[in-house]
């Protein structure tokens, strides 16, 4: 490798660390100010790269140059801070004290809504933006070719540090920024505009994410991916950096860059797994970031969390008639509704899974998905590469999930709030990351097929009866744990964790042992789904298959036992009937979380609970009459 | 040998020393007051004791026994039950779970998966909050209650695995004259029929030298007087801290 060649790889480097940057420093600021992680983002920086699309396109057939190019990079960044405007009036505004479950996964609807709109608007073609005019050609550097505008790119990353710097010292609103990141309650308490400076900084924050996405233009076309793609490479950013810290993201970028440049020189295979290893390494080390510090405790009170009680005779003879008539089903059900409802028993084991920890020991898991989806590769890889029967694939399933679960969560239990709904999120995307690059493995993108029942299971009817008895059996023990000392543990942890402590139940090592348990009967799961469908790709350990599993619990209610299972029911038959009646299903499916988290936050069977008392004594502690 | 022993205690918070070089001992049957103006250093004192606190320097001994930055868990089987200056139960149990989570922990049972939780220790949880005088709010959420009544559940639940030394920071803040004397007399009480110690915080001084046997009084993390009520009472550089308010004339 010559000199010339390592140089050109060194400035590739610099110009990923200051694209990493520009999309990454608005994250940061506003979660700084607003404590919300906000996957929109992505949006913002997918709508900057579209409308810049358009508006080039105009400008530059109307006048061709210089001016009307970067005229139309502002103008783009300027209209994706009014969005960001309009997404504090319309959504954060209303969840600043929410839990964070319901944050992200507001701001993940808003995803969701955004990408059909886009789709709507542009069509899902790549699009391809015009070059910037003056920076089309190369330099030379040590005998090699660069692009003058990757160069100019070199310089744009610390511009716009030095930009916010300036904007952070030398303005008021900058102050207060700082301030607000700092400590959020004592802007409140200096009688500041609250709002206002909120508002403020979503239009910086998404003014930021529309620039970077303008800047990309040229670089690649403008598509319909480029808002996750970027968001979870802005997560890796901002939490390396320390969140909340401009400073710690751009060093977190230079690392990253730089890595990817050089890594894809040794690595060439593990790219995308590299920066989630990184950054997994460096939360190890340094659990709030290269520059970042704990979060200042929130003076305002705890939240009380659901309480659990004992059944009632209504419920009983309820679950007594819904259990008849599963082991009823196959009579008059037809193959499709048997189809659906063996998927629909999976993902209520897997919500219910979910809501083992979230729910009940307050550990938000963003990548839940990865549990599940090991447990289906885990069945998949043995049946595929070593021939192993159905029965043993299955019982291995849960086993496979179970160690990643327990060495996942180790590290992530180390960390509350955010921080561990990002670090939980980073995992899957390791495990995502893998599935799709280790291709002799795991089949890639393609996946494995073939991966069918053994043959006393291979009919519908029978294979429906597996699937009841083994995700029955999984809920039900969870069920149990719950009411049991166990579930009791994990619950005071979760209502304090000083308290818990101070009576010798260690905090860190119950959330481990719940964490280990969820994973365990999340990839039981993943077990039967595998063999339910015949074959497995990444799509299963992807985001997506996580943000089901979170909506699923927020339909039917976090704070409810039996919500995640009413969740999955309804969530499974919505995407059954509704998806194949509309083109724009993902704006469906984040209007529906939008209106559980803003309307309906207790969903369904919290609802139902406060209706119907006899349904479910619901006791949540808060609301009980004195 | 002491029940409890300090030596040299020393706490600092970015260069902000909170505690400095603090000793004392207290002995099996003893009610030890500290007391010390807002930010004197007492809860970080008793954190560092409850193993909340990492001191930088210093020795906590417990019967003679090193336990010098422990986790709280840790300090709690030596046999140390605490409170906490902002109290700290579990809010979505109800007052008796409260209790039962300890007792379940204290017999080992508190990661049990398959028995029901709620049918265990009852008995054993019901006798504690009859002892402390809530046992008529058993099945009420600790979410709900008044703050008094919280304050007893934190006690009931600190003295679920019989413990020998109470730590209890501020036991009575938040709770109207009559009812603070009633708290300290049953813990007081609690203290005599036990052969237990008790550490607390006050800044009530009447209830201070009604129940303290002896007083430590700090002031910006350094101990400057020590001795029976009698004694601190008159101390001049104790008089000044409290500006002669409430020292020179408890009720
Ligand atoms: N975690 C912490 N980080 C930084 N400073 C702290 C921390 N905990 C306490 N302090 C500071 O240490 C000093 C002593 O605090 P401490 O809570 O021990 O006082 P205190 O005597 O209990 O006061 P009060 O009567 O108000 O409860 C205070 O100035 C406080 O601000
Ligand atoms: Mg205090």
């Amino acid at each position: 490798m010559d000199p010339g060649f390592l140089f050109v790889q060194f400035l590739n480097g610099l110009a990923t660390a200051s694209f990493l940057f520009m999309a990454s420093a608005g994250l940061t600021i506003v979660f700084g100010v607003t404590r919300i992680v906000n996957f929109a983002h992505g949006s913002f920086y997918m709508l900057g790269a579209y409308i810049a699309y358009t508006l080039a396109g105009v400008f530059m057939e109307v006048a061709y140059g210089a001016v009307s190019f970067w005229g139309a990079i502002f103008l783009a960044a300027a209209i994706v801070g009014l969005l960001g405007v309009l997404l504090e009036l319309v959504v954060l505004r209303r969840i600043y004290d929410a839990p964070e479950l319901f944050q992200l996964l507001a701001t993940f609807a808003v995803v969701l809504i955004v990408q059909d709109l886009v789709r709507m608007t542009w069509g899902g073609e790549d699009l391809l933006g015009p070059r910037a005019p003056g920076l089309k050609s190369f330099v030379v550097v040590l005998d090699r070719r660069f692009p003058e505008y990757e160069l100019a790119m070199i310089f744009a990353g610390p511009l716009v540090l030095g930009a916010l710097w300036l904007l952070f010292h030398r303005t008021r609103f900058g102050v207060l920024v700082r301030a607000a990141t700092l400590d959020r309650e004592m802007v409140g308490a200096l009688g500041v505009n609250q709002a206002l400076l909120f508002t403020g900084v979503l239009f910086l924050g998404a003014f930021l994410a529309g620039l970077a996405g303008a800047l990309q233009l040229p670089r690649e076309p403008a598509n319909p991916y480029m808002d996750v793609n970027i968001i979870v490479e802005a997560f890796v950013v901002t939490v390396i950096g320390g969140m909340g810290s401009v400073t710690g993201a751009f060093l977190a970028a230079l690392l990253i860059g730089e890595l990817q440049a050089f890594g894809i020189l040794i690595f060439p295979k593990i790219t995308l797994v590299l920066a989630f290893l990184v950054m997994a390494a460096v939360l190890i080390v340094r659990p709030y970031g290269l520059l970042g510090r704990p979060q200042a405790e929130s003076h305002a009170a705890a939240r009380a969390g659901a309480g659990l009680a004992a059944g009632t005779p209504l419920q009983r003879s309820l679950w007594m008639g819904l259990l008849a008539f599963l082991l009823l089903l196959p009579l008059f059900a037809d193959e499709y509704s048997l189809k659906l409802a063996i998927e629909l028993l999976i993902f209520g084991l897997f919500a219910f899974s979910l809501n083992f920890i979230m729910g009940w020991g307050g550990i938000v898991s963003f990548g839940h998905a990865a549990y599940f989806g090991l447990g289906a590769y885990g069945a998949a890889l043995l049946v595929h590469h070593l021939a192993w029967p159905m029965e043993a694939a299955i019982l291995s399933a849960p086993l496979v999930a179970g160690v990643a679960a327990l060495v996942f969560g180790a590290l992530c239990v180390r960390l509350s709030g955010v921080y561990l709904a990002m670090l939980t999120l980073a995992f899957a995307q390791i495990v995502y990351a893998i599935a799709f690059q280790w291709v002799e493995l795991t089949g890639g993108d393609n996946g494995l097929i073939g991966i069918w029942p053994s043959s006393w299971a291979s009919s519908r009817t029978v294979y429906y009866y597996l699937t009841l008895a083994v995700t029955l059996a999984g809920i039900g023990l969870l069920w149990r744990f719950l009411y049991a000392p166990f579930g009791y543990s994990s619950r005071a942890v979760r209502d304090s964790a000083i308290r818990a402590d101070a009576i010798g139940i260690d905090p860190r090592y119950q959330r481990w042992l719940a964490f280990t348990v969820s994973g365990i009967a999340a990839g039981l799961g993943g077990g039967l789904y595998v063999f339910s469908k015949g074959n497995i790709d990444p799509e299963v350990l992807a985001i997506p298959t996580s943000v089901d599993a979170l909506t699923m619990v927020l339909l039917g209610g976090v704070e409810t036992v039996t919500g995640p299972l009413a969740g999955a029911a309804l969530l499974t038959l919505l995407k059954d009937f509704v998806m194949p009646l509309t083109l724009y299903w993902k704006m469906v499916m984040g209007g529906l979380i939008l209106a559980m988290v803003l309307a309906f936050p207790k969903g369904l069977v919290g609802i139902l609970g406060d209706r119907l008392p006899g349904l479910q004594a619901a006791p949540t502690g808060r609301e009980r009459p004195a | 040998m002491s029940l409890l022993r300090v030596e040299g205690l020393s706490k600092a918070f970015g260069g902000f020393e909170a505690v400095r070089d603090v000793s004392f001992t207290l002995e099996a049957g003893e009610r030890l007051a500290i007391i010390g103006p807002n930010g004197a250093g007492k809860s970080t004192c008793f954190n560092m004791i409850g193993g909340q606190l990492r001191p930088d320097r210093g020795r906590v001994l417990l019967n003679g026994e090193e336990i010098t930055g422990l986790p709280p868990r840790a300090v709690w089987r030596k046999g140390v039950g605490r409170t906490f200056q902002i109290a700290a139960a579990f809010g979505s149990m109800t007052v008796v779970e409260n209790v039962q989570m300890a007792l379940l922990s204290h017999h080992g049972r508190a990661r049990a998966l398959f028995p029901l939780a709620r049918a265990l220790y009852r008995e054993e949880a019901m006798a504690l909050l009859e002892r402390v005088g809530i046992r008529d709010q058993a099945e009420r959420f600790c979410s709900v209650l008044a703050y008094g009544d919280i304050k007893r559940v934190e006690l009931a639940v600190a003295l679920a695995h019989g413990p020998r030394l109470l730590l209890m920071d501020e036991p009575t803040a938040g709770m109207a004259p009559a009812e603070r004397h009633a708290l300290m007399r049953l813990v007081s009480a609690i203290v005599a029929e036990r052969g237990i110690a008790v550490l607390f915080t006050e800044h009530d001084m009447d209830v201070v030298f009604a129940y303290a046997d002896r007083i430590l009084v700090i002031n910006r993390g350094r101990l400057i007087a020590e001795g029976p009520p009698e004694r601190v009472r008159a101390d001049r550089e104790v008089q000044a801290i409290y500006l002669g308010s409430s020292v020179e004339a408890p009720a």
